[in-house]
């Protein structure tokens, strides 16, 4: 079964003063998430991963389209038991102390009283702020508000977590301990939707990634296979470009710079193209085996000079 | 009353409570206290006369601008500063959550009001040396004001559920200050004509009637008041605060937030 399956799902809003235009927010989007999976939603600024999730949670109704969480309607109460949100730039009650929000949260979730205390407290230090007490929100940090912000999205033992930029003002020390946080909910089952730009957090957690951009979806991806798409090649720089002709059968998309010749070869004809190179007399300059990254992914997706493949 | 909504309110009644706004009332109940002996200086007779009139508009005026004051902000401050995202992706439905505000925000006015009643008569009994059965009969002005914050508070909560701080209170004002006219606004309806007749009958009906829930003359004279006043006041407050709430739930429910 598909914990999240969105279905069309799109939001346009009115643009203009006097002549009112649509402009969409996001465009008819189709996306399933599996059970258990780490999920990225990339894009860039104002793609439409903020709107997503506003639209998933219920703070606005969709233009078209619908979706349904853990096998029923997203509009349904009874699975919002079920699901954690993190809004971006979480901002909360702060007149309150952290397990004072917390206890509230609770509540409203419906966690009952017994063994909640516990509960907030573990929590707390969980997220790394055992030692706030009863200190009110107003005087937390940046980086504060975002953990407690993840504390009170996971209060209530989610199955599901919807994290908006989960990373976003936090130190490295922070976004280390939170990439940690995110992995062990990963460990225990969790299935995680979450939305960021910063591609390294994405690659190093997610099973899957979505790439959005300008509300339209430009792929879906596994992060393992997109890693490999680029394995298995090796890029090899050399002097000498006379050799380029002894070599043309094996080198890939060659560019010559003066002298220069920049290559690739696939790994395993490797061996071969710097022997028939070194018998030309050229001289090596580099030899790199090439990584796929998700950036590479990412760049492609997002320029709108490439065709869009989806 | 369910967890969720009794939460809400409980929340509303603390985020009153720790912005110091009841502080400021109880200020002025000790400053209404500490000036009960110079009442006594004025004129024999007049003393009680004044200091319930002072006291009793006080706790009625006083709740009512509190309720405009407070009640603009509950739904659009959660708004603004997208705390209501953390509380619509949580089992709350979009009514618990104007209900929860409504009774929360009446909770804290009935405190206020009781706060402010017990310094009333404390001033009271400072300048009579005693509390008699008129004095008793007073309770009922307290009672109607509390009526009052019912209905200004479901009417802010209207406003606020769909426009902004600053017009939702120019408009509950208004709506107060009509209605607190709302007898001349139906004496005037029903000797119009035509068109005019039709809008001020519907004005009449539509404000709320607070010119009924103040029987502050009275009380201070210490005049018997029928106990259907009491009935029927009490079920047009609870009628009229319904209705108005419902509406606001309406506006709310199918609002898409920033
Ligand atoms: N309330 C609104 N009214 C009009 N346009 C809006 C509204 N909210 C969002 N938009 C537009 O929708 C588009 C998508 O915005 P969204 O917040 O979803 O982007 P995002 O992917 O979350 O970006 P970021 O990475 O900056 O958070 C933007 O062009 C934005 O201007
Ligand atoms: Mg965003």
């Amino acid at each position: 079964m598909h914990v999240i399956e969105i279905q069309g799902l799109s939001k346009d809003y009115p643009v203009g003063f006097w002549k009112k235009q649509l402009r969409p927010a996001l465009k008819p989007l189709d996306l399933a998430v599996e059970q258990g999976e780490t999920f990225g939603f990339l894009g860039p600024n104002g793609a439409g991963k903020t709107t997503t999730l506003k639209l998933l949670m219920g703070i606005i109704f969709p233009s078209s389209g619908s979706a349904r969480i853990l096998g029923k309607d997203f509009h349904d109460p009874e699975i919002k038991r079920r699901i954690g949100f993190l809004p971006e730039q979480p901002y909360f009650y702060d007149y309150l102390s952290a397990p004072e929000l917390l206890d509230y949260y609770a509540q409203l979730s419906g966690v009952p009283q017994t063994g909640r205390k516990q509960r907030i407290s573990e929590m707390l230090d969980r997220v790394g702020l055992g030692d706030v007490g009863n200190k009110q929100l107003r005087k937390f940090s940046k980086g504060m508000l975002q953990r407690v912000g993840i504390a009170q999205a996971i209060i209530h033992d989610p199955e599901v977590i919807f994290l908006d930029e989960p990373m976003s003002g936090l130190d490295p020390l922070g976004r280390h301990e939170i990439r940690e946080l995110i992995q062990s909910l990963k460990d225990v089952g969790k299935t995680i939707f979450f939305s960021t730009h910063i591609l390294s957090d994405a690659e190093a957690l997610c099973d899957r990634v979505a790439v959005i951009h300008k509300g339209e979806l430009r792929g879906v991806g596994v992060v393992n296979d997109l890693r490999s798409s680029a394995a298995g090649k090796t890029e090899v720089i050399w002097e000498g470009a006379s050799a380029l002709g002894s070599v043309s059968n094996y080198a890939l998309e060659p560019h010559v710079t003066g002298d220069t010749v920049r290559a690739t070869v696939s790994t395993e004809l490797l061996d071969t193209m710097l022997e028939r190179l070194r018998q030309q007399h050229a001289r090596l300059i580099s030899v790199t085996p090439l990584h796929g990254t998700l950036e590479q992914y990412f760049l492609s997706r997002t320029s709108d000079q490439e065709p869009v493949r989806v | 009353m369910n967890s969720r909504l009794s939460a809400i309110t409980l929340n509303t009644f603390r985020e009153a409570v720790r912005d110091r706004v009841l502080y400021n009332l109880i200020i002025f109940v000790l400053l209404l206290v500490a000036s009960a002996p110079l009442f006594g200086q004025i004129s024999i007779g007049l003393e009680r006369l004044i200091l319930v009139n002072v006291g009793l508009s006080s706790i009625s005026v006083f709740g009512i601008l509190i309720g405009i004051f407070i009640g603009i902000g509950l739904v659009s401050k959660e708004i603004e500063k997208k705390t209501l995202y953390t509380i619509l992706s949580r089992p709350v439905r979009r009514w618990e959550f104007i209900v929860g505000k409504y009774f929360g925000l009446v909770l804290t006015l009935v405190v206020n009001a009781i706060l402010m009643s017990v310094g009333f008569y404390v001033a009271l009994l400072i300048s009579e040396h005693k509390l008699t059965g008129a004095d008793g009969h007073l309770l009922i002005a307290i009672y109607f004001a509390v009526l009052e914050f019912l209905m200004i508070t479901a009417v802010t909560l209207l406003f606020s559920s769909f426009s902004t701080p600053i017009f939702s209170a120019i408009f509950a004002f208004a709506l107060f200050v009509i209605g607190t006219f709302a007898t001349d606004l139906r004496n005037f309806a029903a000797a119009a004509h035509g068109m005019t007749k039709w809008f001020a009958t519907a004005a009449a009906y539509a404000v709320p009637n607070f010119a009924s829930l103040n029987v502050i003359g009275q009380v201070a004279h210490d005049q018997p008041l029928g106990g259907s006043l009491i009935v029927m006041n009490t079920l047009y407050a609870l009628l009229y605060s319904a209705a108005v709430t419902a509406g606001a739930v309406l506006i709310f429910e199918r609002r898409n937030l920033k």
